[in-house]
């Protein structure tokens, strides 16, 4: 292939085609590429909350299908989504500026005990790639700091995770603890990790079990949807 | 170089290694959180049971209490600094059952992931990962430990880092890593792109393979995917008993010994040479494993539909081996990088 044909000048394409590069672009995970495009976008005109739904989220949800598919991996995904996030730094302020509609809004964190936080990792960068608000609790919650979280942030989803046989029944120690405190309701709980399965998520109390990031993603958005729907019928 | 492992595999056929570790500590009573290397100085009397446990049901090695034993993952239980001393006193407790056994038993000294994404993807640089490692391995070491074990890894980044780091302990080792993804790790390595990176270690482990990842049947698909490359190091398959589920306040996995046994002929079929469960696998289970090993005949190479008759289907239809795993989107630039 000549190098004229494999040049793409990402200003003389029009929106649609754009649109599709930086599809392309997120799938490969080129940072500056996707940050240039949302710039040309807005300069176009473009509103904020537009270049991350059609363009954004529109390239991550192919990311996150790939993800579910077996097709890509963790590698893929954090250079994805760290693309993503090169966009989404652009935008962040301006989408607050515009008073953009508000997705929904999370708090995350793997459990005492465990350090792990690459699934937790990219579930966060795939929430913000759909347009949630993400707080992120890091590694290593006991029950307080999920509590003094909520309380704080007033989310719309808890999320956990857990990788190991060893801490993955903590979780139900923060379910039950909600549940004591009377406001288990309140929240959307979603867990995930390696070891856990869906029969477990029920075990514990748990809203749903999301095997993976696309999942969780697929997962808050209908529980959201489910949540506007009982507000508008109430 | 000479040691105890390669000593008995010189003799036999097939070893059976251990069981779960942090399954059968639960049942002893560790609270979910809780680190399980601190038992190693608060309880020995309870390590000593997990391992005998183990030897006692007629495991030929076992691994010590000290999967979580390196500074990083200790960092978070305050206890980043004692990574050496309380992996030095998991082998020290494992060197005493071993030796008092009534057939040879050899210590594997237990080195799990440090949790952390190494470079580029992550912060964790080599030099670093090697050090945290070999630390690790030097406490071991001195516990008395036969061979370093490295399991359920899952970049190849960090499966080399921690051979690098054995080598500078100047220790015999063997490696596992966990496919728990569509049939291949989370970094996204086939069974037989890990064959292919212990070809290009220079110290060699002396064994490699599988260990937790999704069930049985997953594991086993992961084994045939080793052999079928005719690996010259002998292969490991340490497989969960089954699927976890909460009963009653506590996990159990719903793999039953009787299942377990027919694992462990299968896998020896697939072309495993050291055999062992993994999470959920509990000292019933190891009897029988060993009793079938000992009873019944070496059978054929399994097909995959025997194994999924045997013992459940697969999580994925493509393990990424066979080139039936779907392509991934072809963009214009990565058409132009080729």
């Amino acid at each position: 292939m000549s190098e004229e044909d494999d040049e793409i000048i990402l200003s003389e394409l029009n929106d649609e085609d754009l649109v599709q590069q930086m599809f392309d672009d997120l799938y490969d995970g080129l940072k500056e590429e996707i940050e240039e495009s949302v710039n040309i976008l807005l300069e176009r005109g473009w509103e904020p909350y537009r270049i991350l739904t059609e363009a954004l989220v529109g390239g991550m949800t192919i990311v996150g299908n790939d993800f579910r598919d077996g097709i890509l991996f963790v590698p893929e995904v954090l250079l994805a989504a760290g693309a993503m996030k090169g966009g989404m730094a652009i935008l962040k302020p301006l989408l607050a500026e515009t008073g953009a509609p508000r997705v929904g809004k999370m708090v995350i964190g793997t459990v005492k005990g465990d350090i792990h936080d690459i699934g937790k990792n990219l579930v966060s960068m795939m929430m913000e790639g759909a347009g949630f608000e993400v707080v992120d609790l890091g590694i290593n919650n006991a029950v307080e700091s999920y509590l003094e979280a909520l309380e704080k942030e007033q989310p719309d989803i808890l999320g956990m995770s857990a990788l190991l046989t060893t801490t993955m029944p903590y979780m139900k120690v923060v379910i039950d603890t909600l549940v004591e405190k009377g406001i288990r309701d309140d929240y959307t709980v979603l867990v995930g990790g390696a070891p856990l399965n869906e029969e477990f998520g029920k075990a514990i109390g748990a809203d749903a079990y999301c095997r993976d990031a696309a999942v969780a993603v697929e997962t808050a958005k209908s529980f959201m949807a489910r949540k506007h729907n009982q507000l508008s019928a109430g | 170089m000479t040691n105890a492992l390669t000593r008995l595999l010189e003799t036999r056929d097939w070893l059976l290694a251990d069981g779960a570790t942090g399954t059968n500590l639960f049942n002893m009573g560790l609270s979910s959180g809780d680190a399980p290397e601190m038992w190693n100085e608060e309880h020995p009397d309870r390590i000593k049971a997990l391992y005998k446990g183990a030897v006692d049901a007629g495991s030929d090695l076992f691994l010590t209490n000290s999967f979580g034993g390196n500074a990083s993952r200790l960092k978070l239980h305050g206890a980043e600094k004692r990574a050496r001393e309380l992996s030095r006193i998991s082998a020290e407790i494992g060197r005493d059952v071993a030796d008092a056994a009534d057939h040879p038993v050899i210590v594997a000294g237990s080195v799990g992931p440090t949790g952390e994404i190494m470079e580029p993807m992550g912060s964790l640089t080599h030099a670093t990962a090697v050090e945290i490692f070999h630390e690790q391995a030097e406490g071991l070491k001195e516990g008395g430990a036969d061979v370093l074990w490295v399991e359920t890894i899952s970049a190849p980044e960090e499966y080399k880092a921690a051979a690098e780091a054995f080598a500078l302990a100047d220790m015999p080792w063997c490696g596992t890593m966990s496919f728990d993804t569509a049939g291949r790790t989370m970094m996204g390595l086939t069974s037989s792109g890990l064959v292919d990176l212990v070809g290009k270690i220079p110290n060699a482990p002396l064994a490699f393979g599988a260990n937790c990842g999704v069930g049985a049947s997953d594991l086993l698909r992961t084994i045939l995917g080793f052999s079928a490359r005719g690996p010259e190091v002998p292969v490991i398959a340490k497989g969960n008993a089954g699927i976890p589920k909460y009963v009653d306040g506590h996990i159990h996995y719903d793999g039953t010994p009787d299942l377990m046994a027919d694992y462990a002929c299968l896998a020896r079929d697939c072309g495993a040479t050291i055999i062992g469960g993994c999470c959920g696998t509990m000292p019933d289970h190891l009897q029988k494993m060993r009793a079938a090993l000992e009873t019944r005949p070496k059978g054929p190479r399994p097909t995959l539909d025997q194994i999924t008759e045997a013992l459940g289907g697969f999580s994925s239809a493509s393990d990424g081996t066979d080139g039936k795993a779907p392509p991934a989107r072809t963009t214009r630039r990565s058409r132009a990088r080729g």
